[in-house]
């Protein structure tokens, strides 16, 4: 009977505020340094990089802007299977992120009760410890002869994969499948996140009103509570799908030549190789196929009033 | 039949705890092998029980001056980022003006884009200039890249604040500046606070952004990942247990004070 004694609920606030005639300037000098320090940290580079990848030159020399637009198409030729790897491995570890994050999700917004703080705090607190040492225990977790690869071997599935072309005989690291692994593992925080908070506000009664209507808990699921996490699945899968895609870390310490992403040339080309017009194209060329595979999605989601 | 039936009912709790394992996993593993005493340079194989490291997490040099200037460089981008973060967040919620569109964008925009992009032309930008890479650069770009994300934190939480409140404090002959100061900065607090934890995490663990633009200038990232080339000391794990530890002690910490909060209030 507590809820009798509690004060009505207040009207909703005024959505319109009265135009405020002090301060004009006020917002201005508010965004002023933050929007200065974005335009010249953020998008002027972008401009300079637009310039670098149409210019020709050596590093002696000097570069100059030759509007040299073949740096596009020859990297874009020789790199196109690094591209093509990126998309791949990073729509894979997506998937898989969306598959295991998911339950993860769900448990924590409904079925945790007192431990959902608690579980909050576990998928949270490894954050803390820097991501390349954590990468760097798959190396242990899936050393050769070590008790995972082990376990997969004698339940035959390394055969399935590595005739998939996965895994590579009787070893996972060093192969595509170790890649695609540390990627899921380093990115399934950004998809559990967003789609706890879209599940957390779903009605709890409109599970019982399905149930009520006789849908079985999978009806129920596949109707309404799946319909309902849609801005989180959206907004999960993009955070776990940019960052992968750019990822060079994972191709580089659980991975092996064969398994280059396309930000591996990129570090390489920009920080040792030194020719800094292809690997300014490569960059481009990603920002734009990220930006228009993120354009299409989003529409194909028809949740455009998302971001 | 029971069982079955006990299965499906918790097939999500099977499958979400499975996934909590494998979140956490990579952690035991960091842990369990911060007490091993490795044979040769790397850190992946079990050999003996040892405390060695533990008892001298900077034995190795270098690994404690670049722990230093992480968390150096992540306090000053942590201050820098929220400042202007939430700055902006007041006024995209606060006030209107021209180009909101624009500017919203702007700020969205370095979250959608992959690291390396940003990294890369950034770097473009410091060549072109001139700039000697290390510790300054370093900042601006932490700076950069956590500000958008401190925006987001300090918006959400100032959008769901009652703009009521702050005309009560000035029908209270309350002045702009003692409104901002008594009654808005008090509700936003919780907000800066989130984006202000969230920026030092990602700063203190920015590795990509860091290896572009860094120079010869070591963080504590930048130290683990030489240290994948080179061969790993075990101190690494040490200190990646103790993060660990002092992140769950911090939270847990945070949360007993705002229950008792809680409690006093009611």
């Amino acid at each position: 009977m507590a809820t009798v004694t509690e004060a009505p609920p207040l009207a909703p606030a005024p959505e319109k505020k009265p135009p405020r005639k002090r301060g004009r300037w006020t917002p201005y000098l508010l965004l002023l340094p933050g929007l200065a320090w974005l335009l010249v940290f953020f998008a002027l580079p972008m401009v300079y990089q637009a310039s670098t990848s149409v210019q020709t030159g050596s590093l002696e020399q000097g570069y100059e802007v030759t509007w040299h637009f073949s740096t596009y198409w020859d990297a874009l030729a020789e790199y196109y299977p690094q591209f093509l790897r990126s998309v791949l491995y990073a729509g894979s570890a997506t998937i898989l992120c969306l598959l295991l994050g998911y339950p993860l999700a769900y448990l924590i917004a409904f079925r945790a009760g007192r431990w959902r703080n608690l579980i909050m705090i576990l998928v949270i607190a490894p954050f803390f410890t820097s991501f390349l040492i954590r990468t760097l225990a798959w190396k242990t977790i899936l050393a050769d002869g070590g008790p995972v690869v082990g376990a997969l071997n004698s339940l035959h599935v390394l055969d399935v994969t590595s005739w998939l072309g996965m895994t590579a005989g009787d070893r996972v690291l060093a192969t595509p499948l170790a890649v695609v692994c540390g990627l899921t593992y380093n990115f399934l925080p950004f998809m559990i996140l967003p789609l706890y908070t879209s599940l957390e506000r779903i009605d709890g009664r409109l599970h019982e009103a399905a149930g009520d209507l006789y849908a079985k808990p999978v009806t129920t699921f596949r109707k309404v509570t799946f319909p309902l996490s849609m801005p989180g699945v959206v907004s999960g899968t993009l955070l776990t799908f940019i960052p992968a895609a750019g990822d060079y870390v994972n191709a580089d310490l659980l991975g092996s030549t064969d398994t280059r992403m396309i930000g591996n040339v990129i570090q390489s080309q920009f920080l040792r190789i030194l020719d800094y017009p292809t690997a300014a194209a490569l960059s481009f060329i990603l920002m734009f196929a990220i930006l228009i595979m993120v354009t299409l999605y989003i529409r194909k989601s028809g949740t455009e009033d998302l971001v | 039949m029971a069982f079955v039936n006990w299965l499906k009912r918790n097939f999500v709790v099977i499958a979400g705890l499975f996934t909590l394992g494998y979140l956490l996993l990579p952690n035991v593993v960091v842990t369990l092998f911060s007490f091993n005493d490795p044979k040769g340079r790397f850190n992946y194989e079990w050999q003996k029980f040892s405390t060695d490291a533990w008892t001298d997490p900077c034995g190795v040099s270098g690994l404690c001056s670049s722990l230093t200037l992480s968390l150096q460089i992540a306090f000053w981008a942590t201050l820098g980022a929220t400042v202007l973060g939430a700055m902006i967040a007041f006024a995209l919620v606060r006030y209107r003006f021209r180009a909101r569109g624009a500017v919203n964008s702007l700020i969205f925009m370095p979250m959608a884009m992959p690291e390396v992009v940003m990294a890369a032309s950034l770097l473009t930008l410091f060549l072109n200039m001139g700039v000697q890479l290390g510790f300054w650069t370093i900042l601006i770009a932490h700076i950069m890249f956590c500000l958008s994300f401190v925006v987001t934190a300090v918006k959400a939480r100032v959008m769901s604040m009652d703009p009521r409140l702050e005309q009560a404090a000035q029908d209270l002959y309350a002045g702009p500046f003692q409104t901002f100061v008594r009654v808005t900065l008090p509700i936003a607090a919780p907000g800066i606070a989130a984006g202000a934890l969230l920026a030092f995490a990602l700063s203190f663990d920015d590795f990509i952004i860091t290896n572009f633009n860094a120079g010869s200038t070591v963080t504590f990232p930048m130290f683990v990942w030489g240290s994948a080339q080179r061969g790993t000391p075990v101190q690494i794990n040490v200190i990646g247990t103790a993060m660990f530890i002092i992140a769950v002690l911090f939270v847990l910490a945070s949360m007993v004070i705002s229950n008792r909060r809680s409690k006093q209030k009611a």
